[in-house]
């Protein structure tokens, strides 16, 4: 069995960290030996739920937002977490161009393109007490690996 | 954010990621300038562009909403493939033409 890995960042709630989180967990990611696609896959995802924390569970307050990632094998897992006011309906929300902010022009398509892009996506939620959004996606898939002999 | 205004034409060079964090400044610079110079077709110019998430999305479908009103269009070029995708997954090629370049 190939190793498992893990890692854990705590970042503040505003806007300007949403590159930074996409570009760590990316960079995490390299270890699995990703194509460009998987990588822009997985900094897209996380874009979406690093900015759903921000506008929606923290309403633009500055609190932590914690990311941890894992891999296993070539499992790829990402967690975002926030404490921050929780979602009523968890599956109203998850339901495309569903949103409760479109005075901010939201597309309402944060979890459409989270699913669209991982393999699988688990909301845990309480209203007050925060969200944990976790994705998984299994790198290379459908690609076998090539190794590299030596001479 | 770069634009060019060429008569009722607004070209929007995009920057190298659209993010929440600069889907802000899109809005607004593009809403003033379409308020006061009439414009009536918009140009996506994604030539700089490698990452947009979901806040992106939101700035190009309020933008069709005001220049729809007004019985305009909008455009998308130098789309790479990636935005292509973002584009079509989104249902924005309903709304937006993706002007395709012959190449050389």
């Amino acid at each position: 069995m190939k190793g498992t890995n893990e890692m854990k960042i705590i970042f503040e709630s505003r806007s300007e960290n949403e590159g930074f989180a996409r570009v760590s967990v990316a960079a995490f990611l390299t270890q699995l030996n990703p194509t460009l696609e998987e990588v822009a896959d997985v900094k897209t995802a996380v874009s979406e739920a690093v900015t759903n924390s921000i506008i929606h569970g923290y309403e633009n307050e500055i609190h932590n937002i914690e990311i941890r990632c894992r891999v296993n094998d070539r499992l790829f897992v990402v967690e975002v977490k926030d404490t921050g006011k929780g979602i009523e309906d968890v599956e109203a929300a998850r339901t495309p161009l569903f949103t409760t902010k479109p005075d901010l022009e939201r597309a309402g398509m944060g979890f459409a393109f989270m699913e669209a892009f991982m393999d699988r996506v688990i909301v845990e939620s309480k209203p007050k007490e925060g969200t944990l959004v976790r994705m998984e996606k299994t790198i290379g898939k459908g690609r076998e690996l090539w190794t590299t002999q030596s001479l | 954010m770069k634009y060019q205004l060429q008569e009722n034409c607004l070209t929007i060079f995009l920057p190298k990621e659209i993010d929440h964090h600069n889907a802000e400044d899109m809005r607004e610079t593009a809403d003033s300038i379409i308020r006061s110079q009439h414009v009536k077709y918009i140009i996506f110019d994604f030539e700089k562009t490698d990452f947009m998430d979901s806040s992106g999305i939101g700035v190009i479908m309020g933008r069709y909403k005001t220049i729809h009103f007004l019985g305009g269009e909008i455009w998308a070029v130098h789309t790479n493939e990636r935005m292509k995708k973002i584009l079509t997954m989104s249902g924005m090629t309903n709304i937006l033409q993706i002007y395709e370049e012959e190449t050389v």
